[in-house]
């Protein structure tokens, strides 16, 4: 068995992977949320336009946490998430299928040529930001009362996430997304300077918050008799830290938005929920399964090293680019265009001559790649033969396509009634 | 090497073992077109912005920001379907991932992160369109043709593993002695495979985006396409037609790694039943009691093709017990329908390449349009056909000569459930993309002069 430290590390990857999932896919899957609650007329149109145009340039990067959740797990810990998977088949597949709609629909709103074609899709789009959470609530559930058994799909089909709790995080994760996302959505319409919007999400934010509050402390009562050993560790043992910074981040949550300060209150709300997500590791660690350890379920050395290598390394690129998207984001840079700037045209290529020397270039690569790829058969013949034949591509193509690009408008241009599809 | 298997978790029973294979290879079919634009998609938009940089003209930069409209739909719908994948590993197949997770896992971990910056870039570049300066744009783009790249390495890394395994020991159930970099990277199968599979990320992008010209082509017939149209069809129709020249020796290398690596998937998708010296290639037919009927022998063909020697022997089928031998029907005809779809389309390339070179222009031809309308499903076509074959072939294995399929299998109930709901749910996905693509298609252009 590995040591504890480095068995364990990768479970500390995936649960930030779960908080930042829980944070940033939840505010996105809760803008949806909101949609579904907009009402009617102008202002509700309003309403779902806001939800829909601050979470596009962010969501589908929101979403790669659960991808990465759900890779460093199956490498770090293979037979706990086969019988994790397996047992909750059907949860899964609901949130894959509410994935899917989110997706296709999110997509689709592109090509919405008038509002009641938007409505239709926003619709779908948020039944299925409802289900989604609900879905993947139950799963946590699951796992927190010790309803996945090691094997192949050796727990109850339904029971084991419909108890109880599960239904309970169920809920609890629809909440809370709404709250994060009224918070964020209050914080973006300030930024725009939307008045009433700002009030509407507010006004939400508020209600959500104390509903979220309220819904957790449920949760705590249905925990004492569900799951006996982490409600003991929540309200008394050592994670009653993590309860606490959950509680007091809430409270100040709602009291920054209460006087308007939500740029704060979009890392206070992050916090509340950050902390439970860490209450619940922190009560159940070392247990990951019914009778298995989190280092019992880990992978050989070797493997653990690599997954530690791969995300510190991985971390170290995506990070920075992540800081560059939301600085980008939050600083109103991708919400309105600005005025084409035309770039300064370089005068086109010098002509043919450069054209017949790429497409000597080109024959070279074929005749190379022919005979290091398919008539030579060392391997060192064979990647050299590939290289050419990727050559031959790139400098054919840079050899046939500039001619044949129109360089000045023409004559033959006419009307634009022939335009694609039309 | 013997079937070594011993497992994490208890294999199952499961009844529903073939609709569990269709389901996979369903959420397989759906999601690897989308696969091929990100793979070659951003590039092509950026070299219309790079053009519209180099020459200031609009048509240019009309193009990149369509083509941008597209890439970005596109890519939610591959966020999607490849989420659905990812779930699948666990599942249909909980034991294959809970056994040997610890082995090939990396190369998706890997894989998430790159899939990550293109999900961060792509936002800034789609977002940033009259947002950010022109050249900060046009940057912005670059990491999503890298990752591109990377992501489809790392997947492919995972099915050569799995055609190919190695870099582990199997004890009492669980892997030890797991060397990932080299189970991933150090596999002699990924290379061919993935070589195999850009080029024909290219071709299907390329057909489908010039047959979508094509047809405005065709519509506009006798008149003379507008400036933009010639500009939008030159790029992908060069850019296809060029993988496709290269694609046949790529694939000649492919087969003849096959023949080396999995003699028994090689048998198959020849119809071979018996180990044969000097063996023929037979061109359509089917495959009955250990042979080709009906099919047109090309004497001593597959030898050569399969070692560079006319008189090499060439294993059958019969050289391994029934069990062990992929459904050799299903394997050929995909083989073959890859094959021959491929052949046509390098006559089609053949032809462009021609009337380009010698008339120094595009086709004029209304039958070239008509014939580059239908390139783009049959590159589809031969896409998922050429999966088929690779992966089919490599049944009964999940991972080759280790795992069989059944072993893997969850033993959850429902699949028959989870199978039509999913296709249900990918139909309406199909016809969402159909009504978007026309939807974006029919937009007016925002040229103004031209």
């Amino acid at each position: 068995m590995s040591s504890p430290l480095l068995s364990a590390l990768p479970m500390v990857f995936v649960l930030t992977g779960v908080v930042l999932y829980a944070v940033l896919a939840g505010a996105d899957l809760g803008a949806g949320f909101w949609q579904l609650f907009s009402g009617r007329g102008e202002r509700a149109e309003r309403i779902r336009e806001h939800a829909h145009h601050s979470m596009a340039p962010v969501w589908e990067a929101n979403h790669v946490w659960l991808i990465f959740v759900l890779t460093v797990f199956w490498t770090a810990y293979p037979a706990a998430f086969g019988s994790i998977v397996s047992t909750l088949s059907v949860p899964f597949f609901i949130a894959g299928i509410g994935i899917v709609f989110r997706g296709i629909t999110y997509a689709l709103r592109a090509g919405a040529a008038n509002p009641r074609e938007s409505q239709a899709i926003d619709t779908v789009f948020s039944i299925s930001s409802v289900i989604t959470p609900f879905a993947l609530g139950t799963i946590v559930g699951a796992i927190v009362t010790e309803q996945v058994p090691l094997g192949n799909a050796a727990g109850g089909e339904l029971s084991s996430w419909l108890g109880a709790t599960s239904v309970l995080v169920g809920v609890l994760a629809i909440a809370t997304s709404a709250y994060l996302a009224a918070v964020y959505l209050a914080a973006d319409a300030a930024r725009l300077g939307e008045a009433d919007l700002e009030r509407a999400f507010r006004v939400r934010a508020l209600w959500m918050g104390a509903l979220a509050g309220a819904l957790a402390l449920a949760g705590l009562i249905v925990l004492r008799s569900d799951a006996h050993h982490l409600y003991h560790q929540l309200v008394s043992g050592e994670a009653l830290p993590a309860l606490i910074v959950s509680a007091l981040a809430g409270l100040a949550t709602l009291a920054l938005v209460y006087t308007r300060r939500f740029e704060v209150a979009r890392f206070s709300a992050a916090l509340a929920v950050a902390a439970v997500v860490a209450g619940w590791a922190i009560g159940q660690w070392p247990t990951l399964l019914p009778h298995l350890t989190v280092r019992e379920a880990a992978a050989p050395h070797d493997t653990l090293v690599a997954v530690v290598v791969a995300v510190l390394g991985g971390g170290a690129i995506v990070f920075p680019s992540l800081g560059l998207l939301f600085g980008l984001a939050l600083k109103g840079h991708l919400d309105e265009p600005k005025a084409v700037v035309a770039p300064t045209p370089v005068r086109a290529d010098a002509g043919g001559r450069r054209q017949a020397l790429l497409g000597r270039l080109a024959v070279a690569c074929l005749i190379v790649g022919f005979g290091l790829l398919n008539v030579a058969d060392a391997r060192w013949a064979h990647a050299v033969g590939v290289a050419a034949w990727l050559g031959f591509v790139v400098s054919a193509f840079f050899a046939l396509v500039p001619a044949l690009l129109p360089s000045e408008p023409d004559a033959t241009e006419g009307s634009q009634e022939h335009m694609l599809g039309q | 090497m013997t079937n070594l298997l011993a497992s994490a978790l208890t294999p199952a029973h499961q009844r529903y073992l073939l609709e569990a294979r269709q389901m996979q290879a369903l959420s397989f079919s759906v999601h690897i077109p989308l696969v091929c634009f990100g793979i070659s998609l951003p590039a092509l938009v950026l070299f219309q912005e790079w053009r519209w940089l180099r020459t200031g003209d609009p048509v240019y930069r009309e193009i990149a920001r369509r083509w941008t409209r597209i890439m970005v739909a596109l890519f939610a719908v591959g966020v999607i379907t490849g989420t659905i994948l990812s779930f699948e590993m666990g599942l249909l197949w909980p034991n294959f991932t809970g056994t040997f997770g610890g082995v090939f896992g990396l190369g998706f971990a890997i894989e998430g992160f790159s899939f990550f910056l293109e999900a961060i870039f792509i936002g800034i570049y789609v977002y940033g369109w009259d947002r950010l300066s022109p050249r900060a744009h046009m940057l912005s783009g670059v990491p999503i043709v890298i990752t591109g790249v990377t992501g489809s390495l790392m997947v492919i890394a995972v099915n050569a593993w799995m055609n190919h395994p190695s870099g582990f020991r199997l004890r009492a159930g669980k892997v030890v002695d797991v060397h990932q970099w080299q189970a991933l990277f150090g596999n002699d199968y990924l290379w061919h495979e993935l070589v195999h599979m850009y080029l024909a990320g290219y071709m299907v992008s390329g057909f489908l985006l010039a047959g979508a010209y094509a047809f405005a082509y065709l519509r506009a017939y006798p008149d003379p396409p507008m400036r933009y149209v010639r500009a939008a069809l030159a790029v992908p129709l060069t850019v296809a037609a060029l993988a496709t020249i290269a694609q046949g020796p790529v694939g000649d290398w492919a087969a003849r790694d096959v023949a080396s690596t999995q003699p028994i998937k090689l048998a198959a998708l020849e119809g071979l039943g018996k180990t044969t010296s000097g063996a023929a290639e037979h061109v359509l037919g089917w495959y009955t009691h250990g042979h080709i009927e009906y099919g047109i022998p090309i004497p001593h063909l597959l030898s050569f093709l399969a070692f560079h020697n006319f008189d090499a022997t060439v294993k059958g089928l019969d050289s391994v017990a029934a069990g062990e031998r992929p459904p050799v029907n299903v394997v050929r005809v995909a083989f073959q329908t890859m094959v021959g779809i491929g052949t046509l389309l390098g006559l089609l390339a053949l032809v462009y390449l021609f009337v380009r070179l010698r008339r120094k222009r595009l086709p004029e031809s209304v039958w070239f349009y008509r014939a580059l309308v239908l390139a783009g499903p049959l590159a589809v076509v031969a896409l998922i056909a050429g999966w088929v074959t690779t992966e089919v072939g490599r049944q009964p294995w999940v991972v080759y000569h280790v795992m069989r399929t059944n072993e893997a299998v969850t033993g959850a109930g429902g699949i028959p459930v989870g199978y039509t709901v999913l296709a249900l749910a990918y139909v309406a996905v199909g016809a969402g993309v159909w009504w978007l693509l026309r939807r974006l298609a029919g937009r007016p252009l925002e040229l103004e002069g031209v």
